[in-house]
């Protein structure tokens, strides 16, 4: 059974979309699956535009390259619409995830004429609200869950909970931010029509 | 059952060093292999192996202070990359002469210059001479199970060679993926204890290492490192077949992926391999007779069984991640050729160079291959063997 799905992050040095890649890895691990997550490393530095990709499939996953056809595209920093082709190869049947206040109109133009689904989260709004600092990889992590639905919500919600302890043990008062952050970040993200 | 687990390749590496916990671990941090003595001496500081952990101040020194360690009567291990292997150089060719069986992790990386810190095997290449088995991972889960067998390979007295196991800088060692671990103790049993013959620290038996050996005897010295290269074979192959009984996972010389009826094969190591079996299966579908034959030891060199392996294809491309420079061919290749030649085997074979200094490889790049082999085993002959995959046109 070949129901691999692939999804490309891109974001700026310093957002987590790396982070963001490697804990989505996790939670479809947690769910079963065969996973990869794997930045695309150059010289990375706070700012610079990077890239990260998953692979999550049922099945033991062999392929060792770049992904050029995502199924999915995250997009963490709506400033690299401009100066990323964010949509290049992406499938007309999948979907984009961008983190942005911009509307349907312009994102339609920023995207030249891009026939899949579009979706935004406003992340700042999220992460403000939530944790009082902007750490975007969080709301677009349940955002990119509940578009691809890889894994049902509850499952996530409970598997995100369990990392959080793990990852913060020492900072337990991030955990709670975090968690509210995902839950709101799952109502939050909307299609664009 | 082992125990599911998701882990990048370097975090693999680390685990399998883990579990053996050898007495010292001597290493200076270089990109991408950084990560591996960065998680060991965590390790080291909560205790969890009691290994004597060596932060030297470069790889020369990290080789070695592996050196004495070994001949002292420890086990020891290292790892790097690139110009980090560059560096250690000297060392290891010694290392190897004084046939001490240290273990290295390779994480394969383009050696300077320009100045790349990507992936490719220019560094493994440039000690396939040294005198050091070299085992080739095309996942985190080979680079782990190759670590766990190399200390058993290496030790063995009609080897006691030192081995490196090599696997692709970034592409797997920065790639969190699915992995089958063994328990501690199935390891520790598994790898057993290393007791040397022969040791420094040998009150009863007071002896010198690695002394001046001019005309009289060097030329015997060497001959003996040729013939511990000739019995490793045997003992990879018995190590695997145990390693199989404990783990269910079957190792050889080489991985025939849908070899035995093919017409067309690529040839290849590392984590192209990986990419190679997906279009092998995508051309099976259409009908074509494509197989891959995945080498695992490149030293010693199966040159007999992989000759053998392929006599049957119609034609052969072999695919180096390192360019030899040399106006023939990849290593892997010369390699493979000339043990067709030696062996009696006339496959149309040609070398491809591929993915030097990071250049991702494409399953389209792969495809093109086995077009390319296509025509070749029409024609029953190749008019220019010695090919770029992926290399700019303009």
């Amino acid at each position: 059974m070949n129901d691999m799905i692939e999804i490309r992050w891109h974001g700026r040095g310093g957002q987590g979309a790396k982070t963001a890649s490697l804990l989505l890895a996790d939670a479809a691990f947690n769910t079963g699956k065969y996973i990869q997550g794997f930045p695309e490393y150059g010289p990375e530095r706070m700012g610079a535009p990077i890239t990260a990709y998953n692979r999550i499939s049922s099945s033991p996953i062999r392929i060792h390259s770049n992904i050029y056809e995502p199924d999915y595209v995250v997009v963490v920093d709506d400033t690299l619409l401009e100066s990323v082709d964010v949509t290049a190869g992406l499938k007309e049947d999948g979907a984009i995830v961008i983190n942005t206040t911009k509307n349907g109109e312009d994102l339609k133009k920023l995207l030249k004429g891009y026939k899949g689904k579009i979706y935004t989260i406003d992340a700042r709004k999220v992460s403000m609200e939530t944790l009082g600092k902007y750490f975007p990889n969080t709301p677009m992590l349940a955002a990119i869950v509940k578009v691809s639905g890889i894994m049902n919500e509850e499952d996530f919600v409970k598997d995100m909970e369990g990392s959080f302890k793990h990852k913060f043990a020492k900072k337990p008062e991030v955990i709670d931010g975090n968690m509210k952050a995902i839950e709101m970040a799952l109502n939050e993200v909307k299609e664009v029509k | 059952m082992g125990i599911r687990e998701r882990l990048s390749g370097n975090e693999a590496a680390a685990t399998a060093m883990k579990q053996i916990n050898p007495d010292v671990v001597a290493a200076f941090p270089i990109t991408p292999s950084t990560e591996i003595p960065q998680y060991f001496s965590t390790f080291v500081d909560n205790g969890q192996v009691d290994t004597e952990f060596v932060a030297v101040e470069s790889e020369h020194s990290a080789m070695s202070a592996c050196i004495g360690a070994e001949a002292a009567g420890a086990r020891a291990m290292t790892a790097t990359s690139a110009n980090g292997l560059s560096l250690m150089w000297e060392m290891v060719y010694i290392a190897s002469s004084m046939r001490l069986p240290i273990v290295m992790s390779l994480v394969n990386r383009a050696v300077s210059g320009p100045l790349n810190i990507h992936n490719d095997h220019s560094d493994a290449m440039g000690v396939r001479d040294a005198g050091w088995i070299m085992l080739f991972s095309e996942t985190n889960q080979e680079a782990y199970d190759n670590l766990l067998m190399a200390h058993r390979i290496a030790e063995n007295e009609k080897v006691l060679l030192p081995l490196m196991v090599c696997q692709d800088g970034f592409i797997t060692s920065h790639s969190i993926e699915n992995i089958e671990l063994l328990e501690d103790a199935k390891v520790k049993e598994f790898v057993g204890e290393y007791h040397p013959k022969h040791y420094l620290l040998n009150k009863k038996e007071p002896i010198a290492m690695g002394p001046m050996d001019l005309q009289a005897f060097l030329f015997e010295h060497k001959y003996q490192q040729a013939e511990a290269m000739c019995n490793a074979k045997q003992v990879i192959l018995d190590v695997a077949k145990d390693f199989e009984k404990l783990t269910g996972r079957k190792y050889g010389f080489f991985e025939e992926y849908k070899l035995d009826d093919a017409e067309i094969a690529i040839v290849c190591m590392n984590s192209t391999a990986g990419t190679t079996k997906e279009v092998v299966d995508s051309l099976r579908e259409k009908g074509i007779k494509a197989g891959l034959l995945k080498v695992r030891v490149f030293r010693p060199f199966p040159a007999e069984e992989i000759s053998k392996a392929l006599a049957h294809v119609k034609a052969v491309a072999v695919l180096d991640k390192a360019d030899s420079l040399n106006g023939v061919g990849g290593a892997l290749f010369t390699d493979v050729t000339s043990g067709m030649q030696v062996n009696g085997v006339t496959v149309p074979t040609s070398s491809y160079i591929y993915g030097i200094g990071g250049r991702d490889t494409t399953t389209k790049e792969i495809e093109s291959v086995y077009k390319d082999l296509m025509e070749d085993s029409k024609k029953g002959k190749i008019e220019n063997p010695y090919r770029y995959l992926g290399l700019r046109k303009e």
